[in-house]
């Protein structure tokens, strides 16, 4: 009896989950006709649970806006826009999932992301080979652009793939810059979490800290995840090191601060724009006084053009940081609907659409609401700014903004 | 060598909360023989009790001295509402069946208990932030504590002291001996085997709760994954203390959490070694010192011969 009832339960949920599915499925003839308009999809992937969870919301909203106002000024006539949203836990092989998904579903002709430049290593081969355009508004890893050998040969291996924001080749610079020149701090102990992003900023911070004349007390790497510091924190502050420089993300930066001013050692933190971000401050609660962190473009918030972006993110009461990402975010998603207005004509969508919006984001020139949108030879933004943040009293404060020259 | 004496308080903290939680893995194995899998996650939901006791049951600006109690018995009872439902729901019914199925069931249950609070507590996708104690640190010597820290270098040796005496002294301790050394003639002689298994993974629960407590009160938030990491070091811990002993679990704790501590410290200060030190190295050389006291003591370290046993 009771296996009979197992087998009609299994069999009742399968059937369940066949039906299910199947009315998701899309027909594959590129656009949904629904009363006279084409649904149009822009995929958005970017971590929305768990690590980098915070920063990878304001993506997703920050195109939903991008999305909303297009739709709402009719900015391609007969084209109704959709987000799609794919969640890759910040983890490369779930990107790359959600990549082969988006490639897949022909109503998709744009997307925006990763978050994570490691993540974006495992999606540009797929959106490659698919001529399906993506921009991401925060990967910051100068191979992501201009191939492997950058320092040397700069080559472009995806012309697919374009990001608003700029590389860690400036981030790092600017970021030893600051530190030697305006905080006069000398002697760094260098951490980073060996990802793509984190290692690759703390390597470039440390090359132009050491050229600026500064010295390296120590370097010590962490893993993701973790959450103890304690001999790592004991051993900077018996290094004597005036500034602890940190190549990663948020989630374990706040952890490290924290733990670092709980021991007694009363030197800032100072890391890159994976831990500009509100929940740092929140974790790390006081301790978090003076730290610092770099971040692309200047802060949204004096940008004029951006005041109904950030009207809007508040009104809707989304979750997650506007201020890192969104408005790149929603620069991004403009870019690709932009991009689709001139090739979709009347809601006709052509069979090479994909490739020809590829073509036509390479021509983008507008001025978007973090400042001019456009890109270069390789896929970078031409806007190459950058601003210092520390926090003060509780808040991320701009201390210094500007371009750096490396070289 | 003057950061020494920090670097092995830094290990004893890490390590009292190990043992804590590995105090679930062991009595749990000592009596039915079970790796309870999902007691990572138990350890998680005593976090989450705490934090709601805290958030929803207290009044706004409770002094912590006050919330402290409060919370660690709100964070013990979820913790063992969940363990004691965890055996009666999902363990017992497997008692009889061979012992991959309830093996497969705990990490089953792991994943379930994660995602509930993932999906079900509210803002529980991100960090929840955790009460702090005082934002005060103290100097003993040269060596520089955190009030958290404090608080497990204070809670472990009293629990386990406590844990100790029951065993030893009271009549349910020694019924549990009974049960662990031979459950038939335990059973025979008028002990009431269910009950005493109840109060195994029970008492797991509350050590669990206490260690979510400090580890909240330490790293300054808690989240619905926490349990997977510490749990795996617990039971880590357990094995190398010898599973089934809990003093073992206790020792292979302090041990492991030195072993962790001084490894990220000193390893990449050997001439030669420097690329196989620092944080990111540190469980590689916990597991290696797992394995080398496994090879020379199979038992653990305070572990007896049991050869009829695992």
């Amino acid at each position: 009896m009771r296996h009979r009832s197992l087998l009609i339960l299994t069999t009742v949920l399968t059937t369940g989950a066949l039906t299910l599915t199947a009315c998701g499925s899309r027909d594959n003839k590129g656009g949904d006709k629904a009363g006279g308009t084409t649904t149009v999809v822009i995929g958005v992937d970017a971590p929305l649970t768990g690590q980098n969870s915070a920063t990878g919301l304001g993506i997703q909203y920050g195109v939903q806006i991008a999305v909303d106002d297009a739709n709402k000024k009719n900015l391609v006539p007969g084209v109704k826009f959709k987000v799609s949203a794919l969640d890759d836990k910040a983890n490369p092989a779930s990107g790359q999932q959600n990549a082969t998904k988006f490639v897949a579903d022909k109503n998709v002709l744009g997307v925006v992301g990763p978050l994570n430049s490691g993540v974006a290593t495992q999606m540009q081969q797929v959106f490659d080979t698919a001529g399906l355009v993506e921009i991401s508004p925060s990967n910051t890893a100068p191979e992501l652009t201009q191939g492997k050998n950058w320092q040397t040969a700069k080559s472009r291996d995806y012309k697919t793939y374009f990001r608003t924001a700029t590389t860690d080749a400036l981030q790092g610079g600017f970021a030893a810059d600051y530190a030697y020149n305006t905080l006069k701090k000398k002697k760094v102990f260098l951490v980073d979490d060996k990802q793509t992003y984190g290692a690759g900023l703390a390597k470039l911070f440390k090359a132009n800290f050491v050229k600026a004349g500064g010295k390296i007390a120590q370097e010590d790497h962490v893993s993701t995840g973790d959450t103890d510091f304690s001999s790592l924190v004991t051993k900077i502050k018996n290094s004597g090191a005036d500034l602890v420089y940190y190549g990663g993300q948020y989630d374990e930066s706040e952890k490290l601060t924290k733990q670092l001013k709980d021991a007694g050692v009363k030197i800032p933190l100072f890391g890159g724009d994976g831990m500009f971000s509100d929940t740092y401050i929140q974790t790390a609660g006081k301790t978090s006084e003076g730290d610092l962190a770099t971040s692309v473009g200047v802060p949204v918030t004096t940008l004029p053009a951006a005041k109904q972006f950030i009207a809007d993110y508040k009104a809707k009461k989304y979750p997650g940081d506007y201020g890192t990402y969104g408005g790149y975010s929603y620069d991004a998603a403009t870019a690709i609907i932009k991009a689709i207005g001139n090739v979709v004509k009347d809601g006709k969508v052509p069979s090479d659409a994909r490739t020809k919006i590829v073509d036509e984001v390479q021509k983008t020139k507008f001025d978007g609401i973090a400042g001019p949108v456009a890109f270069d030879q390789y896929g970078d933004t031409t806007n190459k700014q950058l601003t210092v943040y520390q926090v003060v009293s509780g808040k991320w404060k701009a201390v210094k903004s500007g371009t750096y020259n490396a070289g | 060598m003057h950061t020494l004496p920090q670097q092995l308080a830094n290990g004893l903290f890490l390590g009292s909360m190990y043992g804590l939680i590995a105090i679930g893995y062991t009595m749990v194995y000592g009596i039915v023989q079970l790796i309870n899998f999902a007691h990572g996650e138990i350890f998680m939901t005593g976090g989450f009790g705490a934090l709601t006791v805290y958030f929803y049951v207290l009044p706004d600006g409770t002094s912590m001295w006050i919330a402290l109690p409060a919370m660690l018995i709100g964070g013990a009872l979820v913790a063992v509402l969940i363990a004691v439902g965890a055996e009666r729901f999902a363990y017992r019914p497997l008692r009889g069946a061979p012992r991959l199925a309830p093996l497969i069931t705990a990490i089953g249950l792991s994943l379930a208990l994660q995602q509930v609070v993932f999906n079900y507590f509210p803002d529980a996708k991100n960090d929840r932030t955790f009460p702090q104690l005082t934002s005060q640190t103290y100097d003993l010597g040269s060596v520089h504590v955190q009030s958290g820290q404090l608080f497990v270098i204070i809670a472990a040796p009293i629990c386990m002291a406590a844990l100790g005496f029951f065993v030893r002294l009271s009549r349910t301790g020694r019924a549990m001996q009974a049960t662990a050394q031979d459950p038939d003639t335990a059973q025979l002689m008028g002990i009431d085997t269910n009950r005493i298994i109840v109060i195994a993974f029970a008492i797991g629960g509350i050590f669990a709760a206490v260690a979510a407590v400090a580890y909240g009160l330490r790293y300054g938030q808690i989240k619905y994954d926490m349990g997977f990491q510490m749990g795996l070091k617990a039971f880590t811990a357990a094995v190398l203390g010898g599973i089934g002993n809990i003093y073992g679990a206790m020792l292979g704790g302090v041990v492991l959490g030195l072993a962790e501590t001084l490894a990220t410290a000193y390893i990449d200060g050997i001439p030669g070694m420097q690329q196989l030190g620092g944080g990111s190295w540190a469980p590689v050389w916990a597991f290696v010192l797992l394995i080398v006291v496994l090879l020379v003591r199979p038992q653990g370290l305070l572990g007896e011969r049991v050869a009829d046993r695992a």
